[in-house]
């Protein structure tokens, strides 16, 4: 069974329907995902990510770029990559309308913090996260700057709608031979101004080394990251075992280890069941939990040591935790 | 529902309901006014104020968590510009709250609190084993305002001075949430001096280098928060911290005398104590109440709050809602009370609900190991303010294990 079209769902939260799915430059398309019972969706600020689980347990980020003010969609925008071992093209070529989707997250390692203006620095698919960035910039009426380059203009997303923005947005397409000079816009930056960078390696390098005198906080970058899960996520059954009372519970993936938990008569207190207030937060003694929520920063993830039940749950055979 | 000929009153759509929710009668007694407003409708209007109320849980819940049409940047007491500067926090909206709410969240966590386990371990049995030597007890002044009095402000890292006052800066600025009635008027004369005072002590230099307060100054040097944002997060942690704390666990020894059985049951069981708790908070709801501001013509139900009006959110009602709650005004240690609203939900939810937590599980762990049985000792006194409830004095016996 494929489980990204099946109606699965993570935890105690259900997979997310697609409702649109629309070209938005060459080799770009944008996602509308929707909760299917038509709820309103964990909130998430600009910077903020999902992360996606498609076939065969491979998980993918991606930043969402749609409108926080809309409580009820995630809009994201993926670039076809034949480097993604896949999950771009599965997204491109098999995901369609009215398919479901594992989300994991909301996260956010980059977040828009106060400033008295900003400059955001764009390459390629980087766009992304800074969209949400401008919209905000624009709302409280601050100074921002946005440098956006790319191969070639066709192949920018969001790169039509930023001449509604002046001067504001300048965008280059190096097919073009024309470069932007990043170190000079950094250098003539005024001060007390955030710098966001999000784009390939090489470029988030360089401008680290052009922000290398300027005093900590002041430069936010996010880095494309492919980093492979170390167990895949499952799509078969798996046993919690309760260390304080020694149940054992088998789980089917899509059933809330929460609701198992309390289920057996275990008290197990929550609140928001969305991963993001970190009540339910349980010990975890031996195994690999999923982690599908907004708290933990990837070392913590990777410690394995702690979960969030009401939408977490085991990526190993078997998990051991503290209840 | 309007026409230009003949508009209709919008308070004429929505059910009323008579009576002063800040007043001395159903502060005293909430319960039948908050019956009567869960009755009514889902949405009520309370011409006392001239805004709306909210008590039935569902309704509550939702417009919690809907920060986009529920604002709280317009002031959470019922005057939208009120006497003293807005909260750092509590009364902003996105974006502005993202990032005190993200410097603070992290602080306030688990595993950042777990450092201060020990220590405040050791000072709830240091305080118990002192209490159940005593004939009698308050186990508001002895109990509910002594062990956070001890703790907390030394987690922030402000000076041992004048910590008594503390709680009187607080619960004034927690009644001014309400009207200017005599609960504001009595706290009135001595409000400047102490909050002078604390001024002072909130200041970068007058907090110790390891607490939550420098940490905050850190976030502000790493630009995370500004500065401005940083003095007044340290604020907030002394306004929104003790209090109640205080009343929170003044309520959990009130729900166990009146279920003398349930404390025995967290003895038989004392890893009940978190559930027990929040079963406290739910049952008791400390915080009673806050208003929330529409953001435009919002639909509750089959009525509608006009935009820009403000609708006073029963916390206290929801957490008692039989809709939602079965047997709902009894305390009992077998329900699961997750998803009560004591700590509010959505964007806005306690960001100290992890530091009242692991507070409260400290004092519960030391009872249930040294007490058999908490006995009334005389007649409780309620305190009143225009949010909280709690109260003043709450005589009891502990009679040692």
């Amino acid at each position: 069974m494929n489980p990204a079209t099946s109606s699965t769902s993570a935890g105690g939260r259900p997979a997310l329907r697609v409702t649109e799915k629309k070209s938005i430059a060459a080799g770009v398309c944008r996602l509308t995902l929707v909760d299917p019972r038509g709820e309103r969706l964990p909130d998430w600020e600009p910077g903020a990510h999902i992360e996606l689980t498609l076939r065969q347990g491979l998980t993918r980020q991606y930043s969402l770029c749609g409108d926080r003010w809309d409580p009820m969609a995630y809009q994201i925008a993926v670039l076809r990559e034949p480097s993604s071992r896949g999950a771009s093209e599965y997204i491109h070529d098999e995901l369609s309308v009215g398919d479901s989707v594992e989300v994991g997250g909301p996260r956010n390692n980059f977040r828009m913090v106060p400033a008295e203006g900003y400059l955001l620095i764009a390459g390629g698919i980087g766009i992304t996260p800074l969209i949400p960035m401008i919209a905000q910039a624009e709302m409280m009426n601050l100074p921002w700057t946005l440098l956006y380059s790319g191969r070639q203009l066709e192949t920018m997303a969001f790169a039509d709608q930023m001449s509604e923005y002046g001067a504001h947005a300048v965008v280059r397409a190096t097919d073009t031979g024309d470069r932007l000079d990043l170190a000079a816009s950094i250098e003539a930056a005024p001060r007390g101004t955030k710098i966001y960078c999000c784009g390939p390696e090489a470029m988030v390098d360089a401008v680290e080394s052009y922000c290398a005198r300027l005093p900590a906080g002041m430069l936010r970058r996010e880095r494309f990251a492919a980093k492979e899960r170390q167990a895949p996520v499952r799509s078969l059954p798996y046993e919690v075992e309760l260390a304080q009372t020694g149940k054992r519970l088998v789980l089917q993936p899509g059933e809330s280890v929460l609701d198992a938990v309390v289920a057996a008569g275990v008290p197990l207190l929550a609140s928001c069941r969305e991963g993001l207030c970190g009540t339910c937060e349980t010990p975890v003694l031996a195994g690999v939990p999923d982690h599908r929520d907004s708290i933990l920063d990837a070392r913590e993830r990777e410690r394995n040591d702690t979960f969030f039940p009401c939408v977490s749950r085991a990526a190993s055979d078997r998990l051991v935790i503290d209840a | 529902m309007t026409s230009p000929e003949a508009p209709v009153r919008t308070e004429q759509q929505v059910p009323s309901l008579a009576g002063d929710p800040f007043g001395e009668t159903v502060l005293s007694d909430p319960f039948e006014f908050q019956r009567e407003l869960r009755e009514r409708g889902p949405v009520v209007y309370l011409p006392e104020y001239g805004v709306y109320g909210m008590g039935r849980y569902e309704e509550v819940r939702a417009a919690l968590v809907n920060w986009q049409a529920f604002l709280s940047g317009n002031g959470v007491g019922v005057n939208p510009a009120r006497q003293h500067p807005k909260s750092a926090i509590l009364e902003l909206d996105p974006p502005d709250h993202d990032a005190p709410r993200h410097t603070l969240e992290p602080l306030l966590g688990p595993r950042r609190l777990a450092r201060f386990k020990d220590e405040w371990v050791d000072k709830a049995e240091a305080l118990v084993d002192e209490l159940v030597q005593r004939e009698h007890v308050d186990a508001v002044s002895d109990l509910a305002e002594a062990f956070p009095l001890s703790v907390f402000p030394d987690a922030i890292g402000i000076s041992d001075e004048g910590r008594e006052s503390l709680l009187l800066y607080s619960d004034h600025l927690f009644n001014l949430f309400g009207p200017h009635n005599a609960l504001v008027e009595r706290g009135q004369a001595a409000f400047p001096e102490i909050a002078s005072r604390i001024e002072d002590q909130v200041h970068r230099d007058a907090l110790a280098p390891d607490g939550f307060g420098s940490e905050l100054w850190e976030a502000a040097d790493h630009g995370d928060i500004t500065g401005e944002l940083a003095g007044g997060l340290v604020r907030s942690l002394l306004i929104a911290g003790i209090d109640t704390t205080v009343h929170s666990l003044g309520a959990i020894i009130e729900a166990f005398l009146s279920a003398p059985d349930q404390w025995q049951a967290l003895r038989a069981d004392p890893r009940r104590a978190r559930v027990a708790f929040d079963e406290a908070v739910r049952w008791a709801s400390p915080v009673q109440t806050f208003f929330r501001t529409a953001s435009r013509d919002v639909v509750v139900g089959d009525a509608t709050v006009p935009e820009g009006e403000k609708i006073l959110m029963f916390l206290g009602s929801a957490n008692r809602d039989p809709r939602r709650w079965h047997d709902p005004d009894s305390f009992d240690l077998n329900r699961d009370p997750s998803g009560h609203v004591g700590f509010g939900m959505g964007i806005h939810r306690c960001v100290g609900q992890h530091v009242a937590r692991l507070e409260a599980e400290c004092v519960l762990h030391a009872l249930a190991r040294r007490v058999s049985r908490i006995e009334p000792a005389g007649e409780p006194s309620l305190h009143l303010n225009n949010t909280l409830r709690g109260w003043k004095t709450l005589p009891v016996r502990l009679v040692p294990a």
